[in-house]
């Protein structure tokens, strides 16, 4: 296929000298446009296959518009004719779904596929007898099914655009009512919007846009133009409107590099390379997605992971320092700071040595500990205050949890572990009110537990 | 239809086994919910298919099948895999991962269509017509290839749902009860989705995709509509295949003559076969059909309302007694809140069960017979009225209209329960006796 | 006899927030809840109990057209609910919706405004302040531009009553509140429903916890499957309705249903 680089053709389509190619290219960016805002409600409805039947269901209509129109003698090639088949017989699909669903006893998805099946079946049928027909040519009408912006005349994309900006007007304009009804039907059912409506408008929409973007990407992939940029636009956003946008983008951008590729190779199916276009984007939107991204995600655990062992190396400092006494821990001379034996630390948790050394090493990098006493550990002031509030924070989880989770205080130091380290500052205050006795702010609850297996469970202060 | 040839027969008995191999795993997608995987995989299947012809240079099956089982895997895997990871619906996953695979599928195709035979059209119509040319020895005799895999598939369908029979209907039913008892219903779903793939690309080369789709579907649905147990549901399935693909090809070549053309498309006009069939079941299915649904409710509908008017006579004799003023039929029926029609066609049906009989002046009166059960519909609104008002708590004055519903829906059982709650109980809560 | 004390069961006042008149409810065509009637008067917190299946939420879809009535009919300050959907809010439960929606806290509260602000318009400053200061009311100000995916079970809850709040109604109905919430929350639920009342609101909450019914509710209605009680408090919830409510199901009752499901239309 690359045995030969159209440098021509890429000098023609990036000057934009030829006026065929530059209209088709419009074309091409509206309809991703629209594709990926109309697309992203269509997900969030919950509805995304419902484009697949439209889009099959649209051929017997395209082929019977070809047929009648060629045999009153007309041009059969004339777009607006087809779409406005594709139109009706997508739109009869919709139609007898919703008959079998609400007059037999078959599942949704079973209708999709009975009426998926049946009238693409209808229209290969009637392709045939296009084919064998005496007058006119049907060769065009294969674009429709795998997709070929190249055959695109100016005056047909000057139609898709048309189009697709009038959809993307009807879509900014209901935003507000989508948003709604994609996300709360029965909310805005009480509240008296007409939920039925606003529904046939969506699935009218995509029956739009499903049908004028069938000859640039093919009625088997029109689907992917839908969903996929809706579905990564959601890996890089929380926020609707902003998924809308990314996922026209998006889509835009797919189309594009589609209908490019399409020029320059007229033998590539321009509907696969919008598609590969489309699933390139959302493989990098699954992989670095700054949402739900999976390196993001994975990143961000790796991050709780760390914190979560330095956090627990500094209590175990804390509470060795407080279990020993004053004469427990090495008096430094002169200083009055803390220092523990790093094999002590490794006991309590069963660390290794080289593990141990590690959290420690990026502990003293933030400026909680000192090693310059190895193996002794230096907690300094800033490491103290800071090893405080996580003693702190663990056990007043660990009061919460025995006194109102019933938790078997042998269990509860572990329990906490695993939840103390995302508390938060809302979270600690709701915890000390429903502790019994009202803690000041900075005061130590003792630990509920034996440190070692040697004391006493219990309180050993007590709260004030 | 007058020149029928050795070629017909064996494009009909090739569909036929390739529709039955189709219907018999379509089945399982169907009553899991998953009629659209078959659309998927059956796309997605092309590109394993495509390697596999880019690396043996020919159409020899075992690679074909190879990769096509791999192809078609990956598709239920990854579905899976990124439904989990990107947190998004099924439906989403699917689109997303079987558009990608076909895609990838058409590159590979037309980069391959320089050195192998293979034409995009033919991946979605196939070319049945032609397969009996392209034979293949089978001991004694020249069997046609296609019809020689397909037949090599549905043994292998149904061999393989032969022996899973019970662990594909608990994984399908409830996969949580087939996990508990130990079934694995990951593994049978991945077992389905290798058949389904296997029956797709076997299919492929004769009848393309799309009458693979249609014949996982459309068989399976109308199974559903046809029989109430998984056995019978199959069996339907297999006949509707059979059907759509006689009555396909005899549509293909039968039709366009009447238009004027020689022939279409015979896998197409197999899926219309199978529609039609579809539309047929749809309207005259013996239960889950619209017109045995309708005609139902309208026997039910008739039997309420000649209930109403042995009810409404028996209280009229009740009230004047017996040598009391004569009822007049139109009067009679206008107070049901019968339509002119109706009430001729209530009355025929009551005289003709002799339970109304009719004098001069349109004066209707009960017979024994009727009046024998007038008495049981009295008694069963009575006793819902006791029991509405004791049991259920209603206030006296508010149980009239539920008990008027449900006196024409009392079952014996039920009216046995009725009577021992309302044990001691003579009259209703408006005093009324019970008869 | 009837268990219907307190309200006259036939003078159906203009004035009453709510006034159900001999509806029957029918899922599926099978009624699940059977003759109801009663009156809500104004300014009651109103707590609808009963076990599982006996048609609590129910009651609530019904009245807010949801669900369609197999009978009867509903009056909401004496019109019925589609002329009359502006002055009612309602507080779906928290499973009903997807969590994953990529909105904000503020979105989610915006939509109670919705129905003020009409087709096609966009969603105003001041109607944002409005929703804004609906989750000030709640204690979820500080979340505001969250995702709603990274609030805790009891601040969705919160959102989803500031939600309501945002419609500024005057009948309110929520929909099991106060499952699965924290402490924290259920404090802010409950001085929530007060001050609705002192502001002569009406609000009735579907309820689980019977220990807290006396406390929280100066009406309640007890359902099963029927209406068993309707009144203050203090007079309806006894030991004997609560034995009435809780006691079984009405298993003929069952069959009845199941036989109207199956009866013509």
């Amino acid at each position: 296929m690359m045995v030969e680089f159209p440098w021509d053709d890429l000098r023609r389509l990036t000057g934009l000298a030829d006026y065929n190619t530059r209209v088709v290219l419009l074309g091409s960016l509206l309809l991703g446009l629209v594709s990926g805002a109309v697309g992203s409600f269509m997900v969030l409805r919950k509805r995304a296959m419902i484009s697949d039947v439209v889009s099959h269901a649209a051929l017997p209509g395209i082929v019977a518009a070809f047929m009648v129109l060629t045999v009153l003698g007309g041009d059969g090639k004339s777009w607006l004719a087809l779409l406005t088949g594709a139109l009706i017989s997508g739109l009869l699909g919709m139609a007898a779904v919703h008959a079998i669903t609400t007059h037999a006893r078959v599942k949704q998805d079973a209708a999709l596929g009975v009426v998926l099946s049946v009238f693409f079946g209808a229209g290969v049928v009637l392709l045939g007898f296009t084919q064998r027909m005496k007058s006119g040519s049907s060769a065009g009408l294969e674009s429709f099914i795998y997709g070929k912006t190249a055959s695109m005349l100016a005056s047909d994309a000057w139609l898709l655009a048309g189009s697709a900006l009038a959809a993307t007007v009807i879509c900014l304009a209901f935003f507000k009512e989508f948003r709604l009804v994609c996300f709360d039907a029965e909310f805005a059912r009480a509240q008296g919007w007409p939920v039925r409506r606003v529904d046939a408008l969506l699935t009218g929409l995509v029956v739009v846009v499903t049908v004028i973007g069938l000859q640039a990407v093919g009625l088997i992939l029109m689907i992917a133009l839908l969903i996929t940029p809706a579905v990564t636009a959601r890996f890089w956003t929380d926020r609707l409107g902003s998924m809308v946008i990314i996922a026209s983008g998006l889509g835009a951008l797919a189309c594009v590099t589609g209908a490019a590729l399409s020029a320059l190779y007229p033998r590539v199916p321009a509907g696969s390379v919008i598609v590969l276009s489309c699933s390139t984007l959302f493989l990098i939107g699954l992989l670095f997605g700054r949402r739900r991204g999976l390196v993001p995600e994975a990143w961000r655990r790796i991050r709780l992971a760390a914190r979560t062992e330095r956090h627990h190396v500094l209590r175990a400092v804390y509470e060795q320092w407080e279990q020993r006494g004053v004469q427990g821990f090495h008096a430094h001379a002169g200083t009055g700071s803390v220092l523990v034996s790093a094999g002590d630390l490794a006991a309590v948790r069963r660390w290794s040595e080289a593990r141990l050394q590690r959290v420690l090493r990026e502990a003293a990098a933030d400026g909680d500990v000192e090693l310059d006493a190895w193996p002794l550990v230096r907690l300094t002031s800033r490491g103290m205050s800071h090893a405080r509030q996580l003693v702190r924070n663990h056990r007043l989880w660990e009061w919460y949890l025995i006194q109102h989770a019933e938790v078997d205080p042998h269990h509860v130091d572990r329990d906490a572990d695993e939840i103390e380290h995302v508390l938060g500052a809302a979270m600690v205050r709701e915890l000390e009110a429903t502790l019994p006795g009202r803690l000041s702010g900075a005061e130590l609850p003792s630990s509920p537990h034996p440190l070692t297996d040697t004391e006493e469970a219990g309180w050993r202060k007590g709260p004030a | 239809m007058s020149d029928w040839s050795m070629i017909d027969t064996w494009i009909v008995l090739t569909g036929m086994v390739i529709a039955m191999s189709c219907a018999l795993v379509g089945n399982f997608l169907v009553i899991r919910r998953m009629s659209l995987m078959g659309d998927a995989i059956s796309h997605a299947v092309l590109p394993g298919l495509a390697v596999a012809f880019l690396l043996s240079g020919d159409r020899h099956p075992l690679p074909m099948f190879a990769g096509a089982v791999a192809a078609g895997l990956l598709t239920a895997f990854l579905t899976e895999w990124i439904r989990t990871n990107g947190r998004m619906e099924a439906d989403a996953a699917m689109g997303v991962i079987f558009t990608t695979l076909f895609a990838i599928g058409l590159l590979l195709i037309v980069r391959a269509a320089d050195s192998v035979d293979l034409d995009p059209g033919c991946v979605l119509y196939g070319a049945i017509e032609l397969s009996p040319l392209d034979t293949v020895p089978v001991g004694p005799w020249e069997w046609p290839r296609a019809f020689a895999i397909g037949l090599v598939v549905l043994a292998i369908n149904v061999v393989v749902i032969g022996l899973f029979y019970k662990e594909l209907v608990l994984s399908s039913f409830d996969p949580e009860a087939a996990a508990a008892l130990g079934f694995k219903p990951r593994r049978i779903y991945y077992l389905l989705m290798a058949l389904v793939a296997v029956t797709a690309v076997a299919s492929f080369e004769s009848v393309g995709s799309i009458l693979v789709i249609a014949m996982l579907i459309v068989p399976g649905v109308c199974g559903t509509l046809l029989a109430r147990r998984l056995p019978g549901v199959l069996a339907a399935s297999a006949v509707v295949a059979m059907l759509s693909a006689i009555g396909g090809h005899v549509m293909a070549i039968g039709i366009p003559p009447i238009f004027g053309f020689v022939d279409t498309s015979t896998s197409g006009s197999m899926a219309v076969a199978a529609g039609i069939l579809f539309v047929g079941v749809f309207l005259v299915a013996p239960e889950n059909g619209v017109l045995a649904r309708w005609a139902h409710q309208r026997s039910l509908r008739d039997r309420i309302r000649c209930e109403d008017v042995l009810g409404a006579l028996y209280r009229w004799h009740e009230e004047h007694g017996e040598k009391g003023p004569v009822v007049r039929w139109p009067e009679l029926a206008a107070r049901i809140g019968l339509g002119p029609t109706q009430a001729r066609r209530i009355r025929r049906l009551l005289r003709r069960n002799g339970l109304i009989g009719y004098v001069a002046d349109d004066a209707v009166h009960l017979t024994g017979e009727g009046k024998r059960q007038a008495a049981i519909v009295i008694r069963d609104h009575r006793l819902w009225e006791v029991y509405l008002h004791h049991q259920v708590q209603l206030p006296a004055d508010h149980v009239h209209a539920t008990s008027e519903a449900l006196e024409h829906l009392t079952s014996d059982g039920m009216r046995r329960r009725l009577e021992r709650d309302a044990t001691g109980a003579s009259v209703d809560p408006h005093g009324k006796v019970i008869p | 006899m009837t268990g219907m004390p307190a309200v006259s069961r036939h003078e159906h006042s203009p004035a009453h927030p709510l006034a159900i008149h001999d509806m029957t409810v029918a899922y599926h065509r099978k009624p699940v809840l059977w003759d109801v009637d009663f009156d809500i008067p104004e300014g009651n917190l109103v707590g609808i109990i009963g076990p599982n299946g006996a048609g609590k939420s129910t009651l609530i879809k019904a009245v807010l057209d949801l669900m369609p009535k197999a009978s009867g009919e509903v009056m909401i300050y004496g019109r019925p609910y589609r002329e009359q959907s502006q002055r009612v809010a309602y507080v779906p439960q928290r499973e009903s919706v997807d969590w994953d929606f990529p909105v904000s806290a503020l979105d989610v509260v915006t939509m109670g405004r919705y129905g003020r602000i009409g087709w096609c318009r966009p969603v105003s400053r001041l109607h944002r302040e409005a929703a804004r200061s609906a989750l000030d009311q709640v204690g979820m100000a500080d979340y505001a531009e969250r995702q709603i995916r990274q609030l805790s079970g009891g601040q969705q809850q919160r959102v989803f009553l500031a939600r309501a709040l945002a419609q500024e109604a005057d009948l309110y109905f929520m929909d099991e509140p106060f499952a699965g919430v924290d402490a924290a929350t259920e404090k802010v639920i409950v001085a929530l429903l007060r001050r609705l009342r002192e502001d002569g609101k009406t609000v009735l909450v579907v309820h689980h916890d019977l220990q807290t019914v006396a406390d929280y509710f100066d009406w309640v209605i007890m359902l099963n499957m029927r209406v068993v009680a309707v009144g203050p408090t203090g007079s309806v919830f006894t030991r004997d309705n609560l034995h009435k409510t809780y006691g079984g199901r009405l298993t003929l009752l069952d069959e009845a249903a199941e036989a109207v499901a199956r009866s013509p239309q």
